[in-house]
């Protein structure tokens, strides 16, 4: 049935686009989007453990820019403009330069950035002063908009700590306050533990103790990898697990001595109990269903909307809306729009997101889900904010090490 | 077609034991279509509104317009991808008209020759010829095209898109595009000055309705909305209708759970009726003494009385009611 309508409606757009083609014969200018990313970026890659168990599904987040640059189309008419995405993978840092000055010499001004976080901070830093914006599209570390911050660099995926904050948010407003941390050995472990710690304390939870666990069935180090063990001995009225690759996590719920549930903060990884997380397929709300199906649709093998896709989408509807709302797309009027504290995007998730002046951090609505449900949207109306309740989550204006 | 086999016989069942006693079509009678239970709800006014009948529907039922002879309801079904054509005499669906990708907002020409309805699977308002029910245009539309609007002489379509903040109008012969205007966040209906000169349109996330000027197609005003007690990103108009003497408009305001009314003239507001959760789809019956408006997340129908300007009454109806049409 769908097979039918297609071919009908692509029949049908064969003719009129030949009409169109007739009416604007001036060829429009053409306004290139960049996407720089990693050759084979570990973080999108099959996430397998023992057996062959997938733990997540390989991903591209170009998918979400791609989804967006269909509705390039329409803004393109309006604009006169013909947008064009264009992909750049390179193995390292020097490939990352050499893709970057062949697109800005191509008159490229805008660059979607899929880079781990430290790539992402090495790269920026020499272009500072360049007239270019590029935004961030899938790394969550706090200190890319804290002391790394730059000028020229927005982030359009939420902050670790805005993840934080949200689900510090939720048990706060259930009451759960007292809270035990298990945390794994990865440095990047430690970091997920730092920044929930300091969001608990933000919102008056207390982690109460931190135990460390480790991936491991040696009967000697029990203390440390027998679910049990971990969590006996003390009160606690939820659980959060710090574990990045969640191999040990996904064994924790349910296991507990005692019945408290458990929570974590992913990092594009398996998730663990309840999770934070820039966007949710299971979503009805605010359009998301919409958002879902198009993309779904429109990706290979049907695989569903993941927080780094969502923010590729985001980052191209930024531009997209900053354009039409200068109605040109020279750079300075651009990036003035795109930065305007009035701007409005709307990211299917209740209120629409703008950027932060002090750190360029897109503000939007944190999801709070399961691993097949949402359980609410954050910032909960519990807790309010004396400019913008957006700004419940994450670092706040008086606390930021930015210094742009 | 994703019913379970339960649920249609119990339906049915409820449906014939509702026909007994009121006929599903009689004159009069009111029909609320339910996006999440795929069912329509018949209420009679005469019997307090109560519920008489429920008549299965396509899945996802959500637009729905009268043919010409007020006998068959058209619905736009998005589950389904079709348009069901429903007997309301019979008080069940005869007939569709298939291969609709997810339609969403629909509206006929005046002479009833063609059905222009937005798709927002294919980005696109795709005109269909009733007789032969062949799709014979397909205009290219922003993201999630929504609300559509023919003028009175059929000469333009006006269709909003969603997700592009754009109001496109289409010549209504030739179906080229005329202008792409961008208008408030996320624009989802539209209404018209009876003059003419004004096309209304509701910004659900702007909280907002903005004014266009139907000949230069400018946005020359807008109006914002706040009811006491809520917050501005709580506010998220929908559905935006005008009185037959162009003096008076309503819009629903979604989560804000009220109906504005405003003085089209001096484009203020001059109340809020409270209403059920996330109001959004409006009906005024022909005399104007009711509005009817669809709550979709409270699953009833409000009752205004538009002399008082308040809600009498609200019935519970379907999940997710959507749109509301009276038979009279």
């Amino acid at each position: 049935m769908r097979t039918l309508a297609l071919v009908l409606a692509l029949l049908l757009a064969v003719a009129s686009g030949a009409a169109e083609a007739q009416r604007a014969r001036a060829p429009r200018p053409t306004l290139v989007v960049g996407y720089l990313g990693l050759e084979d970026d570990p973080r999108w890659q099959r996430w397998e453990t023992y057996a062959n168990l997938e733990l997540r599904e390989a991903m591209d987040p170009v998918d979400g820019a791609r989804v967006a640059m269909r509705d390039a189309r329409i803004v393109g008419r309006v604009l006169k403009v013909k947008f064009v995405l264009e992909v750049r993978r390179a193995k390292d840092l020097d490939g990352l330069r050499a893709a970057f000055e062949e697109l800005t010499e191509g008159g490229a001004r805008f660059f979607l950035l899929d880079l781990p976080a430290e790539t992402l901070s090495a790269f920026v830093a020499p272009y500072r002063d360049r007239e270019v914006v590029f935004l961030n599209v899938s790394a969550m570390e706090d200190e890319l908009r804290g002391e790394k911050c730059q000028a020229n660099v927005l982030h359009v995926i939420p902050s670790f700590r805005m993840l934080a904050d949200a689900l510090s948010q939720y048990l706060a407003h259930k009451g759960w306050h007292r809270i035990l941390l298990l945390q794994g050995p990865d440095p990047q472990d430690a970091r997920i533990a730092e920044v929930f710690t300091i969001s608990a304390r933000r919102f008056g939870n207390e982690v109460v103790e931190v135990r460390r666990f480790l991936p491991t069935r040696d009967p000697r180090a029990r203390e440390q990898n027998n679910v049990r063990l971990l969590t006996t001995g003390v009160e606690y009225d939820v659980v959060f697990v710090a574990d990045h690759r969640g191999e040990f996590g996904r064994r924790v719920p349910y296991a507990t001595v005692l019945p408290r549930p458990v929570v974590s903060l992913p990092d594009h990884g398996p998730t663990i109990g309840l999770v934070p997380s820039a966007w949710h397929w299971a979503s009805e709300r605010f359009g998301s269903p919409q958002l879902n199906q198009r993309f779904e649709r429109q990706v290979e093998h049907r695989r569903r909307m993941r927080d780094a896709d969502f923010a590729a989408w985001a980052a191209v509807r930024q531009l997209l809306e900053a354009m039409m709302k200068a109605k040109r797309t020279d750079f300075a009027a651009v990036r003035e729009a795109l930065l305007a504290p009035d701007a409005r995007l709307d990211v299917y998730k209740g209120v629409p997101a703008n950027f932060r002046p002090w750190d360029r951090q897109m503000r939007q609505p944190i999801v709070l889900g399961t691993h097949n449900a949402v359980i609410t949207y954050a910032p909960l109306p519990q807790f309010l904010h004396q400019r913008n309740v957006l700004d419940t989550l994450g670092v706040d204006e008086p606390n930021t090490a930015c210094r742009l | 077609m994703r019913r379970s086999s339960i649920r249609t016989a119990l339906a049915a069942a409820c449906g014939l034991l509702a026909v007994t006693e009121v006929q599903a079509g009689a004159q009069g009678l009111v029909y609320v279509s339910n996006e999440k239970s795929d069912t329509i709800s018949v209420l009679d006014p005469a019997q307090d509104h109560r519920l008489v009948a429920t008549i299965e529907a396509c899945g996802r039922p959500r637009d729905m317009e009268w043919d010409p002879t007020k006998r068959f309801i058209y619905v736009a079904c998005a589950d389904d991808s079709e348009i069901g054509i429903i007997d309301v005499e019979k008080g069940e669906q005869v007939d569709a008209i298939p291969y609709i990708e997810e339609p969403e907002a629909f509206e006929f020409d005046h002479a009833f020759k063609r059905l222009f309805v937005s798709n927002e699977e294919d980005a696109a308002l795709s005109v269909v010829d009733l007789e032969s029910r062949e799709v014979i245009a397909w205009i290219e539309t922003g993201e999630e095209p929504e609300g559509v609007l023919v003028t009175p002489d059929d000469k333009q379509i006006w269709v909003t898109s969603e997700a592009s903040n754009l109001v496109h109008v289409i010549d209504g012969e030739t179906y080229e595009v005329l202008a792409d205007i961008p208008v408030g966040t996320r624009p989802r209906r539209f209404a018209m000055t009876p003059d003419g000169r004004e096309i209304w349109v509701s910004a659900e996330l702007a909280g907002k309705v903005d004014i266009i000027d139907a000949r230069t197609f400018e946005v020359i005003d807008s109006i914002s909305f706040l009811p006491q007690g809520f917050r501005p990103e709580q506010v998220t108009p929908v559905d935006v209708l005008i009185t037959k003497d162009g003096k008076r408009a309503y819009v629903a305001l979604g989560r804000a759970n009220h109906v504005a009314v405003v003085d089209v003239e001096k484009r203020e507001v001059i109340k809020y009726i409270l209403a059920g959760n996330r109001v959004w789809g409006l009906t005024l019956t022909k005399d104007e003494k009711i509005l009817y408006a669809a709550n979709g997340l409270s699953d009833d129908v409000s009752i205004i009385d538009t002399e008082t300007l308040t809600n009498v009454q609200s019935v519970p109806v379907g999940q997710i009611p959507y749109k509301v049409l009276v038979r009279e």
